[in-house]
């Protein structure tokens, strides 16, 4: 049951995009295609929950025994940045193909404030470690959501005519205000 | 004049909000009122000028494969100062702000400029390079933070100035992502009259 609270709770409730404002980046920038968008989904999913994985064990680990929490911020970037090109190296060698769907993604994700602030997240929540997976597949999930459901929009949204000032970034960020309005509706949900 | 210039280009030229799109995330997540998106601001300024400071010092003694992971190190402990400060001077800020104020090392406007400016011009230039950045982004949130709290709470940094049926939504999430839009498409329109 708490599981599912999570997962609800992350993926719709305080959906980590429009709810959180976390990983806007990407959504306004990546968000053109459906199909860029799946991929960096994919992508996210990836380093997320692996992120999410390694720096709670070395917060409880490793900077809570040794009294070293004033790190974290240091540590928990570092870890990030080094993940990320540990997985760019190994996805290349054992999967070429998968590397080639994510490989342009992945260097973007290192300042993708969703995953730092996930990693955060999960440890100000007090979370125990299979709760803190699950929190990061589920806000990854989130994600994705939100990227695809606005690339479907933008890809309409291009055939449309929009008054010249309000054309691109302006008007995506009306539509993915209203997007999140939607959203608005799952509140109480859980 | 040369200077001058490079010290204005961040208010509206090269804002990084409303002309870059850099940093969204704070500026969209902490602009509930002018004075949150004030702290934010100057609090990123700091970071920006002591990053590009830093970044300019030792631009030569950094080997050019390494760069990136050094330039995010530095600035994650000028962040650990700022969040420490903080904390401890205005703690009412420090927990109105939260999860932002770590995520300041993620925020591409310091990477950006610690990349594109500190790491190729010497220490002068990058500290105002760094100032005219940061309080250009500091602008763009105060001015989001003020137009929100005027529509949703009808208050600019805490003074009433309308009273009655106000649209709560723009304290909430939706309104940051609606007004956001309109300023940018506002400075598009006096950008472009103005060429």
């Amino acid at each position: 049951m708490e599981y599912f609270v999570i997962i609800i709770g992350s993926i719709f409730v305080s959906n980590i995009v429009l709810a959180q404002f976390l990983g806007i980046c990407p959504f306004v920038g990546v968000s053109g295609k459906l199909s860029t968008s799946v991929g960096m989904g994919g992508a996210v999913l990836f380093v997320l929950t692996l992120a999410t994985l390694v720096t709670w064990i070395i917060q409880y680990y490793v900077l809570n025994p040794f009294g070293l929490g004033f790190m974290q911020t240091i540590v928990f970037i570092l870890v990030i940045a080094s993940l990320v090109q540990m997985v760019e190296i190994i996805l290349k060698k054992v999967s070429p193909s998968l590397y080639s769907a994510l490989g342009v993604f992945l260097p973007l994700i290192t300042t993708n404030c969703a995953v730092l602030g996930v990693a955060i997240l999960t440890i100000q929540k007090d979370f125990n470690l299979l709760e803190g997976v699950v929190y990061a597949v589920a806000n990854a999930i989130g994600f994705t959501l939100a990227l695809v459901l606005f690339a479907g929009i933008r890809e309409h949204l291009d055939l449309m005519e929009v008054p010249k000032g309000m054309k691109g970034v302006p008007i995506a960020l009306v539509v993915a205000g209203i997007l999140a309005l939607s959203f608005f509706g799952f509140t109480g949900l859980v | 004049m040369n200077q001058i210039k490079n010290f204005t280009k961040g208010f509206i030229k090269e804002n990084p909000v409303f002309v870059l799109l850099l940093g969204l995330c704070p500026t969209l997540g902490v602009t509930t009122s002018a004075i949150n998106g004030l702290g934010m601001g100057l609090a990123t300024t700091f970071v920006l000028v002591m990053s590009n400071l830093v970044v300019s010092i030792v631009r030569d003694v950094i080997p050019d494969k390494v760069r990136i992971p050094s330039f995010i190190l530095i600035i994650a402990s000028f962040v650990t100062i700022v969040e420490l400060v903080m904390q401890a001077y205005t703690p009412g800020l420090f927990d109105a702000l939260g999860l932002f104020i770590p995520l300041i090392v993620v925020n591409c406007v310091v990477l950006g400029r610690a990349e594109a400016f500190a790491s190729k011009n010497n220490i002068g230039s990058s500290i105002i390079d760094g100032l005219g950045m940061g309080l250009g982004f500091s602008f763009a949130l105060t001015l989001l933070g003020a137009v929100r709290e005027l529509l949703g709470a009808g208050a600019i940094f805490g003074f009433n100035l309308i009273e009655g049926e106000l649209m709560l939504a723009f304290i909430l999430a939706p309104g940051a992502f609606i007004a956001l839009g309109y300023l940018i498409a506002l400075i598009n329109k006096l950008t472009s009259t103005q060429n």
